[in-house]
């Protein structure tokens, strides 16, 4: 029952065309972009072949399994046949035919990857992203080097535009995931991989860490959110722009206890909070989600996160304890100014 | 002093159990009975049964560890383990599984069966094979007893670095899986090594090498196998210990070090070992199914090559496990094409079954329906595996559900519904006894359906983008149906496993009496009595086709039949005849050694080693290392009894 | 029992030459072993691809202890086999020369194989070449000690009377073995010191 009403979901999510994060945000049946849809295109091929091929050997079974035989008042211990040998045809046939569809599936799939290697045009930007251990390190990256800035966990891409990535990590092997618009790329620490994506539809794309790196691997989460072309400017300029400085005694309170307790970590462009720890909390209200897509980016989630982050993520890099009292209201203040 | 023969011409005779040769026989092959027997054992038929009933407990243990695994995934935020509990759940559950379960009891069915289908008294290393079971048996609890220390291995059972670094993983839990691994890779070498010399030199004569049964071809490529691929997998994990206790730099980032030599030694091993650990349970079909239609198996030549075949291209794929890490696409496509390759020998075997199926004459036994059902498990599994071989494809699969879904249908399809359909088959050959039919058929569905039900929905969370080794996964992703699904198909299917174990042991005490040749199969060893003497064969077979017993009903001409009731008697001791490599022609009497110690007390001071070695004791290490040459050389010292030497 | 007769073959009985099973076990035994040593030197040129900068990172690994040892091993093989053929004609004489000698010539290749060691510029957790370097040639090292113990056996053996023309398939065995080491070695020489070079 359960799993027909999923069933229905995605087939319903498969003839929807508008909404991108509908009730199985990770699955890829369908997928946005370029980098996805050969992907997608002959996963379906090999998954309706290995059906039908399923489905006649199932036959195939069933009518040896239950086939009429003529039978003989002594046949019991009988052997079926007087003679070894005999039914080769059906190694010769069933081999054959089987051949000849693994060497069309073999080129059909060397064709695929010849396309999906390279983006269909130039890359609109690059973005370096940096895992570490449960979170999404971001540089954006451009030949101007005013317009070079540093984020987290939330990725914005400007769509019908081809992104490039350039994939590390900090300390173990991650891998670099958004299921709706392309494979996955290992994030392998000591070397640079490098993947491209792109996003036809505007919208919000999950993603998510595939290869086991340690306790939160299951909480290693991240949004990639294609804008229009204007919405991504903006986005951008936003990232650029300096932290307003903190106006109101609170939010300078605030700030105090940030740079006395989160700034070893913890960085916030525009103030002398520079650690490299933790991700960049810059413009944080601006995102969508916190700890890696984790919690909503609520200010009551912000100071349940910031007071104890181990029940909520047991295992993350951040200590509980931090701030807490008048402390924690001040902090959560003072983050809460950062548009 | 008797003089020690060079030369022989061995007397053939006409004999049965019942005949005072045989009485000889038995007083020379039967060790002590009581602890001392039980400890010096070489005899194979006990070996092969250790093995079986130590890699169902394996099993057992291995299932509990899934059993809780599913309880924490059957709904979102499940709570009920920590993120580090379900770690080393995950990685012993896969250790347990692989390692302790799916090769050993392949072992087990090889080492009681191998000399009996051949023809043989015993496998051509009695000692060795001792040996091999002890080391297993230690390298199993060595890595066991870290668990309720809460030190098990967490980093997964392929232990990808740098996580498994010290760096990343400080506590004893990895060292503890690195030094069971080198432990328990001398045990499968070993093993192996006997396989191999057995099959080259201890068939009965005539059975050339186009007579063997198919688990033979199964267990020797296997074989091969095994000595080629172990040592990839014991370097990987020595090169991984030698990091983590002398500062080596290995995979060390910082100094050069690769973390894909990790990957690429891993799965050199890794993709080799998973058609080592089918390809003899493959066999036990192809020899099961044709006593259960009542004919031949169809294409007896192309099934051994295919094995053969197998095994060999399973060399040349490994690549497919590293498909997202960012290799050149040239060499991706390679190994994309060979591991579409590899999937023709399959095929062969495949449509050889349903052929040996449709052309026969079904007794549905369930022996039977196990053998029948694994043929769409198996092609299941080969289905999802063909979809993976695929790069582009493979990007997105690999690292989900999908993979998980096609490891267990392979595994599970492939390993454990053959040795379940064999247990059933072999079962009265072992112990005497039947076991009981009714249970078994319902047994079969129940495990049939759990298994699909369970299993199945897998594929469909993978394409859902559920991805592997995840303790707990949020809600609104759509993986909580499929996951209660799954949660409840596998614990029917354990239910099943437990039905076929509760007919084990009724039908141990109950079952019926099954006389030598219950089934009427053509093979050599339903040519002696359930259970077999101590010395299988009271005169050394002859052979004379592939299907020794079925010879009057197949058209084979009269005076070229099989016989095992005339041939060498080889009575002075305990001996066997030693064979050519390929036809099999008499070549020389092999004297087999009495029970011994000496492999008890080497796989304990093997054992010790690799304690003292987790325990960084060097004094203890270089003792155990004198105790280990001592053991050696005490178990090679040349013997007269076994004409090694003349004086 | 009806006895119908007497085989026409005479075979023999027990381990002789290459009917001895334990001749077959060695030559498995040498197979994985190789392999073994197949993959460490696999892990050799894979991270010497990787490297970067200079490679050997302390500069050519110097051949003045080098060759004479190799020289060593393979005058080792030669005495053993030299040994074993005395052994094939019954003279137990000059298989204990042969191995006597063989010995000799493995000591001295592992003492200087130790003054190699002890005069590299690094230590075994230097870096990823001390590393490797230390590693395989331990490995090889080891696999030569452990020869020698079966030398030392024979030895022993040979001097107990244990052999003659007919049965010595323990020295046969062991003499394979050698052969295998020597072999392992020059592949082992070839990578560290002439591959750098070329």
């Amino acid at each position: 029952m359960n799993r027909s009403r999923a069933l229905v979901a995605t087939a319903l999510l498969i003839g929807q065309s508008g909404t991108t994060y509908a009730e199985t945000p990770m699955s890829y049946w369908h997928t946005y972009g370029p980098a996805g849809y050969p992907l997608t295109q002959l996963g379906w091929g090999l998954g309706i072949i290995s059906i039908v091929v399923l489905a006649v050997i199932a036959v195939l079974l069933l009518g040896a399994v239950s086939h009429e035989r003529t039978r003989r008042a002594s046949d019991d211990t009988q052997l079926a046949v007087g003679r070894e040998g005999g039914g080769m045809g059906w190694i010769y046939i069933g081999t054959g035919i089987t051949t000849v569809v693994l060497i069309a599936c073999m080129g059909w799939t060397l064709s695929i990857s010849a396309s999906v290697v390279h983006p269909p045009s130039r890359p609109a930007l690059t973005v370096q992203v940096i895992a570490s251990q449960w979170w999404w390190g971001l540089k954006y990256t451009s030949a101007d080097s005013s317009r070079t800035f540093i984020t987290a966990n939330e990725i914005h891409v400007p769509v019908g535009q081809p992104v490039r990535f350039e994939v590390s990590s900090t300390d173990v092997i991650h891998s670099f995931w958004v299921p709706q618009l392309g494979g996955k790329m290992d994030v392998i620490p000591g070397q640079t991989n490098v993947t491209w994506l792109q996003a036809d539809k505007p919208g919000i794309y999950r993603g998510q860490c595939a290869v086991f790196c340690g306790t939160e691997h299951a909480r290693m989460a991240l949004e990639l959110i294609a804008d229009s072309p204007r919405e991504f400017r903006a986005w951008q300029d936003g990232q650029l722009r300096d932290t307003p400085l903190a106006a109101s005694a609170a939010a300078r309170a605030g700030q105090r206890v940030f740079q006395a307790h989160c700034a070893a970590c913890h960085a916030i462009r525009g103030s002398d909070a520079a650690g490299i720890l933790g991700p960049d909390l810059s413009h944080l209200m601006t995102r969508r989600t916190l700890a890696a897509g984790l919690l909503p980016n609520t200010p009551g989630n912000l100071a349940g996160w910031i007071a104890d982050p181990q029940g909520l993520k047991p295992g993350a890099q951040m200590p509980d304890h931090l701030v807490s009292g008048p402390d924690l209201a001040a902090v959560v203040g003072y983050l809460s100014t950062l548009q | 002093m008797a003089e020690v023969e060079t030369f022989r011409a061995p007397l053939i005779a006409r004999a049965t159990d019942r005949s005072p040769s045989s009485q000889t026989l038995r007083r020379s092959w039967e060790g002590p009975g009581g602890i001392a027997g039980w400890l010096s054992s070489v005899d194979h038929k006990e070996i092969g049964k250790r093995y079986l009933v130590t890699a169902f407990l394996f099993l057992i243990i291995g299932g509990l560890e899934a059993a809780v695994m599913r309880a924490q995934l059957a709904q979102p935020n499940g709570h009920l383990l920590t993120s580090e509990q379900y770690s080393q759940l995950f990685t012993m559950h896969g250790v347990t599984m692989i390692f302790l379960y799916a090769l050993p009891v392949l072992s087990g069915f090889s080492n009681y069966l191998w000399p009996l289908l051949l023809g043989s008294r015993d496998m051509a290393f009695p000692r060795l094979n001792a040996l091999s079971y002890w080391v297993f048996l230690f390298a199993g609890i060595f890595l066991y007893v870290s668990f309720p220390l809460g030190k098990a291995p967490d980093g997964g059972w392929f232990n990808y670095v740098p996580y498994a670094s010290r760096a990343y993983n400080p506590g004893p839990n990895i060292d503890v899986y690195a030094l069971g691994m080198v432990l328990l890779g001398i045990s499968t070498t070993v093993g192996s090594i006997n396989f191999i010399v057995t099959l080259l030199r201890m068939r009965a004569p005539g059975m050339s090498i186009n007579r063997v049964p198919i688990l033979i071809w199964g267990t020797l490529s296997t074989s091969v196998a095994n000595l080629f691929a172990v040592p990839a997998v014991s370097l990987a994990f020595f090169m991984l210990w030698m990091d983590r206790q002398f500062g080596t730099h290995f995979f060390d980032v910082s100094a050069g070090g690769q973390p894909l030599l990790w990957q690429h030694l891993f799965w050199m091993f890794g993709h080799p070992w998973v058609y080592a650990i089918v390809l003899p349970a493959m066999g036990i079909v192809s020899d099961g199914l044709p006593t259960f239609c009542r004919r031949p198996l169809v294409g007896y030549t192309p099934v051994a090559l295919s094995t053969v075949a197998a095994m060999t291209l399973g060399f040349g794929v490994w690549v497919h496990h590293m498909f997202a890490t960012g290799l050149p696409a040239i060499a991706m496509s390679y190994f994309s094409a060979a591991s579409m390759i590899i999937v023709i020998p399959s095929a062969v075997a495949v449509f050889s079954w349903i052929a040996t199926i449709w052309t026969g004459r079904p007794v549905f036994t369930s022996a039977f329906l196990f053998f029948a059902g694994f043929v769409l498990l198996f092609v299941i599994g080969g289905l999802s595996g063909f979809m993976t071989a695929s790069v582009p494809v493979d990007l997105q699969l690999t690292h989900t559900y999908f993979i998980v879904a096609h490891l267990h249908y392979t595994i599970i399809g492939i390993n454990v519904f053959p040795v379940v359909g064999g247990i059933f088959y072999w079962f009265p050959k072992f112990t005497g006894r039947l076991m009981n039919e009714t249970l078994g058929k319902w047994t079969f569905w129940v495990m049939f359906i759990g298994f699909n039900v369970g299993f199945f929905p897998m594929h469909i969370l993978g394409l859902a983008g559920m991805p592997r080794r995840i303790y707990t996964y949020p809600e609104g992703l759509g993986w909580g149906p499929l996951n209660l699904i799954v949660t409840l198909g596998s614990y029917l299917f354990a239910i099943g496993v437990l039905l076929f174990l509760v007919n084990v042991f009724v039908s141990l005490k109950r079952g019926k009496s099954a006389g030598d040749n219950p089934w009427d199969g053509p093979s050599l060893e339903w040519s002696t009595s359930s259970p077999p003497p101590v010395y299988n064969f009271a005169v050394i077979p002859t052979v004379a086709s592939r299907y020794p017993l079925w010879e009057g009903r197949l058209n084979q001409s009269e005076d070229d039949r099989s016989s095992t009731q005339e041939g060498f008697l080889l009575d002075k001791g305990r001996e066997t005849l030693g064979t050519t490599s390929l036809d099999a022609e008499p070549d020389v009497i092999l004297k087999m050694p009495p029970n011994a110690y000496s492999p008890l007390l080497l796989a304990l001071a093997l054992a010790v080693l690799f304690v003292a070695a987790l325990l960084h004791s060097w004094w203890l290490l270089g003792a155990c290392l004198i105790g280990t040459l001592l053991a050696s050389i005490a178990w090679l010292w040349p013997q007269r009894s076994l004409s090694q030497i003349e004086t | 029992m009806v006895e119908v007769g007497v085989s026409r073959t005479v075979l023999p009985v027990g381990s002789k030459a290459h009917h001895a099973s334990g001749w077959w076990g060695m030559l498995t035994v040498i197979a994985t072993e190789a392999t073994l040593f197949a993959y460490l030197l696999f892990s050799y040129f894979y991270i010497a691809s990787h490297a970067v900068g200079a490679w050997p990172p302390h500069g050519m690994p110097k051949l003045s202890l080098a060759i004479p040892g190799t020289i060593m091993l393979v005058a080792g093989s030669v005495t053993m086999w030299w040994g074993e053929r005395g052994i094939d004609r019954g003279n137990a004489v000059q298989l204990m020369i042969g191995l006597a000698i063989s010995m000799v010539l493995g000591i001295v290749f592992i003492l200087l194989e130790g003054v190699e060691w002890a005069g590299e510029p690094f230590h075994l957790a230097s870096g990823v070449y001390s590393s490797l370097y230390f590693t395989i040639t331990g490995f090889h090292l080891a696999h030569v000690v452990v020869g020698l113990l079966l030398l030392m056996i024979l030895f022993v053996w040979t001097a107990l009377r244990y052999f003659d023309a007919n049965r010595h398939s323990a020295v046969s065995i062991g003499v394979l073995y050698w052969h295998f080491i020597t072999i392992v070695w020059l592949a082992v020489f070839f990578t560290f010191y002439i591959a750098p070079r070329l």
